[in-house]
């Protein structure tokens, strides 16, 4: 088997730690899972907080089994899973905080998208009008209201994909766990489950999301765990994990006037292992500058830009985003975004 | 602190039950179950109206022995008709066609799609996220198929019953019902049914959650419920016909190769059905309990 480094960490604190609040946090704590011969995931040592923590990586990097794992429907071969202090053991008690939306498109048999929602609602042991209330209420929320006592058969994808959402967000959970949610949703249905997803999030829930869709990752998450072949590679915010890509020289774009003098000078003060000079699509030149050590770079800059024959108008990176990142991780690798 | 409990399992029970009766009662596939149910009530209705006639003619003659007219009396000479062997062919349709057939495959049918069923159309993961004790999903699927096997096979079992009693003529049926032994049959027979089901419900059910494919575990069990009348007595015992059988009023004929075994008495024979379907349940929990949902694999 390979061996695999640890993961990136954009803090320590972010690392699964006894001192870890277990009882707002989901903690993996050295968690397999094998199915039969076949790898789901190895060794993930996670902890995830509140907010939105998007799970990326290509088919078969093991996010769904990991949603599975902290949601009870698989059993680790090895480690322990503590989800807001709970074990994954007792769903009785577990899903009263957790909300999840798999990912199988399947519904009974000949029921409306109320009536799903209804029925998931009196099995968790809501009455009747209380269940009819939250089943209205999350239906609303998903913006299904107004067919919900259509069938769930004559649904489109994206339709069924809300319904789940609804059924998922129903009974008012602490923590939300949605596999691939954006799939098979036209661009508005997208763009309002992100609004959704970020509301959720801002009324205090634990958002946990996984998505092939790395620029919707990016955008809606605020710290991203990257899986490949079983494995974390990295976790934390997005800027964090780039920041720790020692290997990978962080790209810098810089606007000003005279970008080849500006070259000059840094490399004179060895700032860049790579500096290219470019003609941004408006006309205007720029400066494409690769640095190692971002954070002295910047500094430097600053000094540069204070001896006044250099107009600096915009200084931006290029590269610290979840596509680069995971370019960079796991692209090279094979994956797939 | 478990008291406290009971009030939230009731309805989740109760909900569990509701959609569970409605697919396994209303839906599309349930029309198998009725044509099942249907069969014993079609050939019994038919053996007690299609039937052999027996055209007997004497003569009426008066008082002084003079013949006055000639009598036909055309009467109905079929299995059902003849008082001396009816309870006899009732008895063995009961055990050949509701028994060892309807209630036997009729429960397959049932309680193993209860879980297996959900399996295929892979929506078993809907029960499995919320909260509810997994031994709640198990008492709430297997009360639903209860009621689904007990209302289907005892309209059955009783559809059966009226047209034995039919068969005989209103008055002569209302005799038996009324003045002999008629409505402690009928209770047997139904009694028999219920604990079919009870006992064949849990065991399929067990089965469902323990085997891939258990339809071919089910064709043994079929084989070795089949099989009771040769085993030796010891061995009769591990089965659920032989109790069911033990309570008939009637005794069921076994064929002349049957190794003829001692009934085991009702007060044994009840308990010890209800407890074996506890004891399934118990093994049915213990393995959901620790159920993953893979639906591409092994479950």
């Amino acid at each position: 088997m390979t061996q695999h480094a640890p993961p990136m960490s954009a803090s320590p604190a972010d690392a699964a730690s006894p001192s870890a609040d277990s009882a707002r946090t989901v903690v993996f704590s050295n968690v397999s899972k094998f199915y039969g011969e076949v790898l789901g995931v190895n060794g993930v040592n996670l902890t995830v907080g509140p907010g939105i923590t998007s799970l990326v990586g290509p088919n078969g990097s093991g996010k769904t089994t990991l949603m599975n794992l902290m949601t009870g429907l698989v059993r680790p071969s090895r480690g322990r899973i503590s989800v807001l202090g709970m074990t994954t053991d007792e769903p009785e008690q577990l899903f009263r905080q957790v909300g999840y939306c798999a990912q199988f498109d399947s519904f009974p048999r000949g029921v409306t998208a109320r009536g799903f929602v209804t029925g998931f609602l009196e099995v968790h042991g809501f009455r009747r009008e209380e269940a009819d209330r939250l089943a209205g209420a999350a239906l609303e929320r998903v913006g299904m209201l107004a067919v919900a006592d259509r069938k769930v058969a004559s649904f489109s994808k994206g339709m069924r994909q809300r319904v789940r959402l609804a059924q998922a967000i129903a009974h008012q959970p602490t923590l939300l766990v949605f596999d691939e949610p954006l799939n098979g949703l036209d661009p508005m249905a997208r763009a309002e489950s992100i609004a959704l997803f970020r509301a959720l999030a801002a009324e205090g829930l634990f958002l946990i999301i996984s998505s092939h869709i790395l620029h919707e990752a990016d955008m809606m998450s605020d710290r991203v765990v990257l899986l490949n072949q079983g494995y974390v590679v990295a976790e934390g915010s997005v800027q964090g994990v780039r920041a720790a890509m020692d290997d990978q020289p962080m790209q810098i774009l810089v606007r000003c006037d005279r970008p080849a003098a500006l070259a000059a000078r840094i490399f004179a003060q060895e700032l860049a292992v790579e500096a290219r000079l470019l003609t941004l699509p408006n006309g205007d030149p720029a400066l494409l500058v690769r640095a190692r050590d971002a954070d002295r770079f910047y500094l430097r800059l600053n000094s540069i830009v204070a001896e006044g024959d250099i107009a600096l108008y915009a200084v931006a990176p290029a590269d610290d985003d979840l596509q680069a990142v995971y370019q960079y991780l796991i692209g090279g690798q094979g994956g797939t975004a | 602190m478990m008291a406290n409990h009971w009030p939230l399992w009731r309805r989740q029970i109760a909900a569990i039950v509701r959609l569970e009766v409605r697919k396994s009662l209303f839906h599309r596939r349930a029309l198998i179950l009725y044509l099942l149910a249907l069969a014993p009530v079609l050939l019994v209705a038919l053996l007690a109206n299609i039937h052999p006639t027996l055209v007997r003619t004497s003569a009426v003659l008066d008082a002084t022995g003079h013949y006055v007219r000639e009598r036909t009396v055309v009467q109905r000479h079929g299995p059902l008709q003849d008082p001396a062997v009816a309870p006899l062919v009732f008895a063995d349709l009961y055990n050949a066609m509701i028994l060892r057939s309807v209630v036997f495959f009729g429960c397959v049918w049932i309680f193993m799609n209860l879980f297996r069923a959900e399996l295929v159309d892979r929506s078993l993961h809907f029960y499995f996220l919320a909260a509810v004790r997994r031994e709640v999903l198990v008492a709430g699927k297997f009360i639903a198929g209860l009621v689904t096997a007990l209302t289907l096979f005892s309209m059955s079992t009783a559809g059966a019953l009226f047209f034995y009693y039919q068969a005989r003529g209103y008055d002569a049926a209302m005799r038996d019902i009324w003045d002999g032994h008629g409505m402690a049959q009928v209770f047997t027979y139904l009694g028999m049914t219920w604990l079919g089901c009870l006992g064949y419900g849990a065991l399929f059910l067990t089965m469902g959650l323990f085997f891939r494919n258990p339809i071919v575990p089910a064709l043994v069990v079929y084989g070795w419920e089949w099989l009771n009348f040769l085993l030796p007595p010891v061995l009769k015992k591990i089965s659920i016909i032989h109790y069911l059988t033990s309570l008939s009023r009637v005794p069921l004929p076994e064929g002349g190769a049957a190794i003829v075994a001692v009934p085991t008495p009702a007060y044994i024979s009840i308990p010890g059905l209800v407890v074996m379907t506890g004891v399934l349940l118990y093994l049915a929990s213990r393995r959901i309990r620790s159920m993953e949902i893979n639906y591409g694999g092994e479950a």
